[in-house]
């Protein structure tokens, strides 16, 4: 249960506390993957960079996830580290513009870059220049309980019309079909996300997300209608508003729940949830219309030199030597996540192989909904969603309300 | 000129240095005038740089368009404008409102509380502490306990609720409830701060007039509202202006418990300026200066009421 006021909190003081001036050759890196796996993935990997340059001393300050983005804007004006991680596509965009981060186009030409991490080339890309080096990525989809779907007989949805009777079918049976825990928000992105890729498809969802269509347009209502299906019959989990996202995987571990729409990361959870691994399944987003080409939400986390770091020589030594296949390769294989090298190898892991696949045969692949749209449409779109999910019939008064935010934010 | 203050006759004989002996005797005749502003100089210098500098700042920041690391732009008073028609603002005012209102409740509760604890038993002083107890613990535990007892499913209210067979009621996630809820949580500390007031007011309600209002046959409700509350006057006072403040800068529990949600329900005002001007999705330091604004003339409402009230208590001698 961690809130983001403490975070909050949290990330201030480590904002003061990792203060510290950097000589020549050191290199200072500021990372927001404190939790076990990724702490000891990123150790791996920095322990290579340093036997492959000696003469560079690195410092490695781990920061949780939620203090990191509270103290990032702090760091980067006041004590610029010369490495630190962010995401890409709109949520970098204002420290671009701000100029706080280095254009590194000169890394992409030099390595090839353009070629090996193609797929992400887009997300980094503002203004035609290149901003930071897309170093994991990971697929999202609905998790299900293998075991439970096979007592009862139901195969694998892949059409909207299956996973409405898997629904229906589980609900019968006393369990709810979806999971989900929304008080932070962001999980309701996700559901929109998907809603919207399916019924209207990739450039409608982006027109969206660039702030191009109103969110009052028949179409977006009709995402809505389609996202109704699911929550009118009760098929989500009562009071998800209460609950973290954490929260809400006891319900699918105790069997309460089936499914659970959510990014990979989500799987270590559940393993240490109690679930073993031939109970937990893996499916691609089903297809609400045929006509629509499949796309993807596979969010990037980035890394990136600061405009304000001291040692630009080493840390663009490091940006190129992140970007290899080798290295992206073993750093996901801790992660549990996809290397965005196209040189890197497959992971062997079944679920992550799986996603891999879908992501690999996607039409185009979304950031999310969060990383897409300016930040504070993100807030006002996320809290709309998670209304919607418990109120439906208010939907009119929320797209409004939504439209009015679009309207002067984009201006 | 350290001894001149001391012994100025000594200095005034002695004759010297006409202009010393002119500086000496102006400091002298102004001396009773400039030695209480020389006395507040530090403070005020504090107070100036601390308070005063901010709350012009915030102000000032409240005309510009700005996140914080760009460029300001300054855009008038469009940010009061946008609030205006802001539902979320409203919906802050509102809790804001409900706030004020319920936290008065932690006044008569902890005078209550105070009564019932004001007695001479064997270890009093360790039911006070216990009593006590919840002010001392910081407002993020209080709220983390009180998320834990109205979660769903597991939690002690919920438990509580369905076992008297009403349904499972998630406080915390219904717009309705959320922010009672909340309340209910911070009066937990507050009637312990209000009590420990109303104790120490008590140490000092004066026994004679206890004695004579006895031999006049008062008693029960009569004693307490006729001879011991007006006693209190002054720690009635104290505990209703710790109470106001203290619901209008409501901040960290709602943060906690629920950080504004769902979809923005428990907002108060403090925490909108919070999220606009901070949060991970904010960044609109103008009109986050310009909620702050808008609390802020709030608060010199009620601050204005009570430094009246002060003044007019200390000219008649309280």
């Amino acid at each position: 249960m961690i809130s983001s006021f403490k975070s909050a909190l949290i990330g201030a003081v480590a904002g003061v506390a990792f203060a510290s001036s950097a000589l020549a050759g050191e290199l200072v890196i500021n990372l927001d993957q404190g939790d076990p796996a990724p702490k000891k993935a990123f150790e791996e990997m920095i322990a290579g960079f340093k036997a492959e340059n000696p003469d560079v001393e690195v410092i490695v300050n781990f920061m949780d996830k939620e203090g990191y983005k509270t103290s990032i804007r702090n760091f980067l004006t006041a004590d610029a580290p010369d490495l630190a991680t962010w995401y890409a596509g709109n949520r970098m965009a204002p420290f671009v513009e701000a100029g706080l981060f280095e254009d590194v186009t000169d890394v992409w030409e030099e390595h090839g870059l353009n070629e090996t991490l193609s797929s992400a080339a887009a997300s980094m890309t503002i203004d035609g220049k290149k901003w930071g080096v897309p170093f994991t990525y990971y697929q999202w989809g609905i998790y299900y309980r293998k075991d439970i779907f096979a007592d009862l007989g139901i195969e694998t949805p892949e059409t909207w019309e299956e996973l409405l009777a898997a629904s229906a079918k589980l609900k019968e049976n006393g369990i709810t079909p979806f999971t989900i825990g929304t008080k932070a928000l962001w999980p309701t992105g996700g559901w929109f996300d998907y809603m919207n890729l399916r019924v209207n498809g990739y450039e409608f969802h982006m027109d969206l997300t660039s702030g191009k269509v109103p969110y009052t347009d028949e179409r977006v209502r009709a995402t809505f209608d389609k996202w109704a299906e699911l929550v009118e019959p009760g098929y989500f989990i009562e009071n998800h508003a209460a609950l973290d996202w954490q929260d809400a995987v006891p319900p699918l571990v105790q069997g309460k729940a089936a499914m659970y729409l959510m990014g990979n990361f989500a799987v270590d959870v559940f393993k240490s949830g109690g679930l073993s691994e031939d109970q937990i399944g893996y499916m691609q987003f089903p297809v609400i219309d045929p006509s629509i080409p499949m796309a993807e939400e596979a969010p990037t986390d980035t890394i990136h030199i600061p405009s304000g770091a001291k040692n630009k020589e080493d840390a663009r030594k490091f940006l190129a030597y992140m970007a290899r296949a080798d290295v992206q390769t073993k750093l996901n294989e801790t992660l549990g996540q996809l290397p965005v090298n196209s040189k890197a190898t497959r992971p062997a892991d079944p679920i992550l192989a799986q996603g891999f696949n879908v992501l690999s045969e996607a039409y185009a692949l979304a950031q999310f909904y969060d990383r897409d749209v300016p930040a504070q449409m993100a807030k006002a779109g996320m809290e709309g969603f998670q209304e919607f999910m418990v109120k439906p019939e208010r939907v009119d008064r929320i797209l409004k309300r939504l439209d009015k935010v679009r309207e002067r934010v984009y201006d | 000129m350290s001894d001149s203050i001391l012994s100025p006759n000594v200095e005034r004989t002695a004759g010297g240095n006409a202009q010393a002996a002119s500086t000496t005797t102006r400091w002298l005749v102004n001396q009773r005038r400039l030695a209480p502003l020389l006395f507040l100089a530090p403070g005020a210098l504090m107070f100036i740089i601390y308070v005063i500098a901010p709350i012009a700042q915030s102000i000032w920041v409240s005309f510009y368009e700005w996140d914080g690391i760009g460029a300001k732009t300054f855009i008038g008073l469009a940010n009061y404008v946008e609030l205006l028609d802001d539902e979320a603002f409203y919906v802050s005012l509102k809790n804001n409102v409900i706030w004020l209102v319920m936290y008065m409740l932690a006044v008569p509760a902890g005078l209550l509380m105070a009564i019932f604890l004001n007695q001479t038993i064997t270890g009093i002083r360790i039911y006070k502490s216990l009593f006590f107890f919840p002010f001392v613990i910081s407002q993020i535990v209080v709220g983390l306990i009180f998320s834990w007892f109205y979660a769903p499913n597991f939690g002690l209210f919920t438990q509580l609720l369905s076992f008297l067979g009403f349904g499972d009621v998630a406080v915390l996630a219904d717009e309705t409830y959320v922010t009672y809820g909340i309340i209910i949580a911070g009066l937990w500390p507050q009637i312990a701060y209000c009590m420990i007031l109303y104790l120490t007011g008590l140490n000092n309600v004066s026994p004679d007039q206890i004695e004579a209002a006895r031999l006049d046959g008062a008693k029960g409700w009569k004693m307490l509202w006729y001879v011991i509350i007006p006693q209190l006057r002054p720690a009635t006072f104290i505990a209703v202006v710790v109470t106001v403040i203290g619901a209008l800068r409501s901040f960290d529990l709602v943060s906690i418990m629920t950080d504004g949600g769902p979809w923005g329900s428990s907002r108060v005002l403090s925490f909108y300026m919070y999220e606009q001007a901070l949060s991970e999705y904010g960044f609109r330091m103008g009109y986050g200066a310009s909620i702050a604004v808008v609390l802020f003339a709030i608060m010199m409402v009620f601050i204005s009421i009570f430094i009246v009230r002060m003044l007019k208590d200390e000219r008649e001698g309280y």
